[in-house]
C-alpha cells in the first residue's frame, strides 16, 4: 500500500495600506507620487460619477445601472497595473478601471442612456466593453492571450468578474483554457461579497476563491481589494509573470459593494445597516486620501480644489454625452454584418416606411 | 490524409472539407483550427486529420473538453485578428456554447458599432442517418437561423463543402457550418483541385425541373435528387439545395415557385417552426398568387430523435417525400 500526500497548497493574503492609512514599507510598490495623486482622482472621479448617475437615473435620464462605489480600488489599481498594449475585459461593474484606461466618461452615460455608441471603444484604447453575461468574458480574455502568445507580442490580459461569477461555468472553463495554454491573462476576482443578495458563502463552500487556480494549476493569491497598493502589486507581479512567458494568476480582491447591485435593486433586504457601516470604514478612496495626507504628497488646499475639478468634470462629461447627435433606425441594423443582407434592407425599409406614414 | 485518385481529385466530403483547411491554412497564416480531438486524432470524422502534422499543434489545437470554452476562447481569438474554426465533435453537444454564439458571437460586432469583429466559424457534424448514439443525430439548425448576426451554411456534396468552407473562413462574420454527416463519406466526386470559394447566400439547382419544386437543404438533397430521378418522365422535379439558410437565397427560391407552382419542403428538423416554416412565410409574402396548392412540408417530426432503429423512419424517405410531391400535385 502506498499512502502519501501528492499535493499541499497555502493561499497568501496580501494587504499594504491598511484602512488607517498606514502602509507596511517593505512591501510597498514603486509608484512615484503622482501617479498615486493620478490613481486617487480616478477614483474620486469614479465615485462622483456614479453619484451622478445615480441622479440621473432617479430622473429617467439614463437607464438601470451597476454602481460601483466602494470597488475602486480593486478597479483602478489592476488598471494602472498594466502596460499600454496589455488587454482589459471587463465585466459590468469595472468603470474606474475603463476610466483609467483612458475611456471617456460619457461613454457609460451614453451607454447607460440607452445608446449603443458607448460601447464603441475608442481606437487605442485596449478595453472591451463591458460584458453583461455573467463570467462569459473570462473565455475571450483566454482566447485573446492565446492570440497574442500566438502572434508572439509582448501583452498580457486583464479579466473581471466577481464572487458570483466563479460559480459559471465559463469562468471555471477559462481558466482551464488558460492553465492548459500556459497563457498572459489575470483573472481578477471582484469578490464585493454579494451576487445581488446571495452572500459569498453560498457560492462556494472553498475558504477562498483565491484557491480555485490551484485546482487549475497556476497561483492564486488573494488580497484586500480596498488597498489599492496592495490590488496594483498583485496585478503587476502577475502582468509581468504572464509577459515572461509564466503562464495565468488569479487574484481575488476583497472588497464590497457599498451601493445597491443595480439601480433596480434594494440591498437593504438583505444586507444590515451595521455590516454597511462596517465597510464604510474601509472606503478605498478615504484610506488613499489618509496615506496622501500622511506622506504630505499635496498642498492643504488640494483636496477642496479637486472636489471642484471632479465636479466640473463629471457636469461636463453630461453635457458631451447630451450633445451626441441622435441615432437614426438605421443604428438598429448596420452593424449588424459587414454588408447588410438583403432581409435586413427589407425590414429596414418597412420600418422607416411606418415612421413616415 | 487525403486519398487521392493519381490524376483526378476525387474525394468524399471528409476529404474535401480537410483539403479545404488544409488550403486555406496554407494561404492564411491565421487561420486555426481548434476542437476536441482535433490533433493527433484528426477529428473523430477525420476532418482535421494531418492538418496537426503540417501546421503544428499552436495551428491545430487539441482543447480540453469544453464545448462553451472552445467557442468562448475562439471569440476572443477572432477578436484579436485570428481566424478560427472552431469543430464542435456533433451537433448535439453544442448547447453549452450556445450561450457563447448568441451572446456574443453574434453580437460583438453590433454592440461595438464595429470596432469588434468575430470571424469565427463554427463547423459540427449534425443530422442523423449513421446509426449513432443518442444525441447524435438531432437537426437543430434554425435555432442558428433564428439567431440575428450569425449566417448558418449547410453543404450536401463534397464540392460545396470545399468551397463553402472556404468562403465560411473568409468570411467577416460569424458562421455556423452545419455538416450531414450521412453524406461525409456518401458522395465521392471530382472536386476542384485548386482552392476556390462558392459565395454564401447562394442556392443550387441541383435538378431542373417545372412540375414541382423541391426546397431543402443537407443530407435531404441527396434524397430528393433522388426521388426527382425516380419520378423522371412522370413528374418533372426541381430541387433546389439552399446552401446557405442564412442569408437565404430567396430570388432563386421565388422563382422556381413562380415557375412550378407547387413546393415541397424537405427538412430532417422537426417541423414545428422549422426552416420550412419560415421559407412558407416567405413564398406567402412574394409569390401566394403563383401557388398552385398549399406548400407541403416533409420532415422530422415534433419529437426527440429516436434511437437509430426507428431513425429512417424519422427521417424524410423517398416514400415520404413522393407523398408530399402526390399531395401538392392532387391539391
Amino acid at each position: 500500500m502506498v499512502k502519501k500526500i501528492v499535493a499541499r497548497f497555502e493561499v497568501e493574503y496580501l494587504q499594504i495600506l491598511n484602512h488607517k492609512g498606514r502602509y507596511y514599507p517593505k512591501l510597498m510598490p514603486k509608484i512615484s507620487d503622482d501617479e498615486i495623486k493620478r490613481m486617487y482622482e480616478i477614483m474620486l472621479f469614479s465615485r462622483r460619477l456614479d453619484e451622478k448617475m445615480l441622479v440621473l437615473q432617479r430622473e429617467g435620464k439614463i437607464g438601470t445601472f451597476a454602481p460601483v462605489s466602494g470597488q475602486e480600488a480593486s478597479t483602478v489599481g489592476s488598471a494602472c497595473a498594466m502596460n499600454y498594449n496589455d488587454w482589459s475585459f471587463p465585466s459590468f461593474r469595472e468603470m474606474p478601471a475603463a476610466l483609467a484606461m483612458g475611456l471617456p466618461a460619457e461613454d457609460f452615460l451614453l451607454y447607460y442612456g440607452g445608446d449603443e455608441r458607448g460601447s464603441q471603444i475608442l481606437p487605442g484604447i485596449n478595453t472591451f466593453p463591458i460584458s453583461v453575461p455573467v463570467g462569459t468574458q473570462t473565455l475571450h480574455a483566454a482566447g485573446f492571450a492565446y492570440a497574442m502568445k500566438f502572434k508572439k507580442k509582448n501583452a498580457a490580459c486583464i479579466v473581471y468578474f466577481g464572487d458570483g461569477g466563479s460559480s459559471e461555468g465559463d469562468v471555471n472553463e477559462a481558466m482551464n483554457f488558460a492553465g492548459v495554454f500556459n497563457l498572459p491573462v489575470v483573472f481578477i476576482c471582484q469578490n464585493n461579497q454579494y451576487a445581488i443578495s446571495v452572500p459569498r458563502e453560498k457560492q462556494t463552500k472553498a475558504e477562498t476563491i483565491a484557491q480555485r487556480a490551484i485546482g487549475f494549476g497556476f497561483k492564486g493569491l488573494q488580497v484586500d481589494g480596498n488597498d489599492i497598493f496592495a490590488v496594483y502589486k498583485a496585478t503587476k507581479d502577475a502582468l509581468e509573470r504572464a509577459r515572461q512567458g509564466l503562464g495565468p494568476t488569479l487574484i481575488e480582491c476583497i472588497t464590497y459593494r457599498m451601493l445597491d447591485h443595480t439601480t433596480a435593486d434594494d440591498a437593504s433586504k438583505y444586507r444590515s445597516m451595521r455590516e454597511v457601516r462596517s465597510w464604510k470604514e474601509k472606503d478605498p478612496i478615504l484610506r488613499l486620501r489618509k496615506y496622501i495626507v500622511r506622506k504630505k504628497i499635496v498642498s492643504n488646499d488640494y483636496f477642496e480644489n479637486i472636489e471642484k475639478v471632479m465636479t466640473e468634470r463629471v457636469e461636463s462629461s453630461v453635457a458631451k454625452a447630451e450633445s451626441y447627435p441622435n441615432q437614426t433606425v438605421e443604428d438598429i441594423f448596420k452593424y449588424m454584418y459587414k454588408e447588410m443582407p438583403w432581409f435586413l434592407k427589407e425590414q429596414l425599409e418597412e420600418l422607416k416606411k411606418s415612421i413616415k406614414e | 490524409m487525403i486519398k487521392k485518385n493519381k490524376t483526378k481529385n476525387v474525394l468524399n466530403m471528409v476529404d474535401a472539407l480537410n483539403q479545404a483547411l488544409f488550403q486555406e491554412m496554407s494561404n492564411d497564416e491565421n487561420v486555426v483550427v481548434l476542437g476536441e480531438d482535433v490533433g493527433i486524432d484528426g477529428g473523430v470524422f477525420r476532418v482535421t486529420d494531418g492538418l496537426i502534422k503540417k501546421f503544428g499543434a499552436s495551428r491545430v489545437i487539441d482543447t480540453p473538453l469544453s464545448e462553451a470554452g472552445i467557442v468562448g476562447f475562439s471569440i476572443g481569438m477572432a477578436a484579436a485578428g485570428l481566424k478560427p474554426v472552431a469543430e464542435i465533435q456533433f451537433s448535439g453537444f453544442i448547447y453549452p456554447a450556445f450561450d457563447q454564439i448568441i451572446s456574443h458571437a453574434s453580437r460583438l460586432r453590433n454592440r461595438s458599432r464595429g470596432r469588434y469583429t468575430c470571424p469565427l466559424v463554427v463547423r459540427t457534424p449534425f443530422g442523423g442517418g449513421i446509426r449513432a448514439l443518442e444525441h447524435h443525430s438531432e437537426s437543430m439548425e434554425n435555432i442558428f437561423v433564428h439567431t440575428p448576426g450569425l449566417k448558418v451554411v449547410i453543404p450536401s456534396t463534397p464540392t460545396d463543402a470545399k468551397g463553402l468552407l472556404i468562403s465560411s473562413i473568409r468570411d467577416p462574420d460569424p458562421v455556423i457550418f452545419y455538416e450531414p454527416k450521412k453524406i461525409y463519406r456518401a458522395i465521392k466526386e471530382e472536386v476542384p483541385k485548386e482552392i476556390y470559394t462558392i459565395p454564401l447566400g447562394k442556392a443550387r439547382i441541383t435538378c431542373e425541373g417545372n412540375d414541382v419544386t423541391i426546397l431543402t437543404w443537407g443530407s435531404s438533397v441527396k434524397t430528393s435528387n433522388e426521388v426527382a430521378d425516380k419520378l423522371k418522365g412522370n413528374v418533372s422535379v426541381e430541387v433546389i439545395d439552399l446552401r446557405t439558410l442564412k442569408p437565404l437565397d430567396i430570388e432563386t427560391v421565388i422563382n422556381s415557385v413562380k415557375k412550378t407552382g407547387r413546393v415541397v419542403i424537405v427538412h430532417e428538423a422537426p417541423k414545428t417552426s422549422g426552416f420550412g416554416a419560415e421559407l412558407i412565410a416567405q413564398i406567402n409574402e412574394r409569390a401566394l398568387l403563383d401557388l398552385q396548392a398549399p406548400v407541403v412540408r416533409v420532415t422530422g417530426f415534433d419529437t426527440v430523435f429516436p434511437l437509430y432503429k426507428l431513425e429512417n423512419y424519422y427521417m424524410p424517405n423517398h416514400d415520404r417525400i413522393i407523398n408530399g410531391i402526390n399531395k401538392v400535385l392532387n391539391f
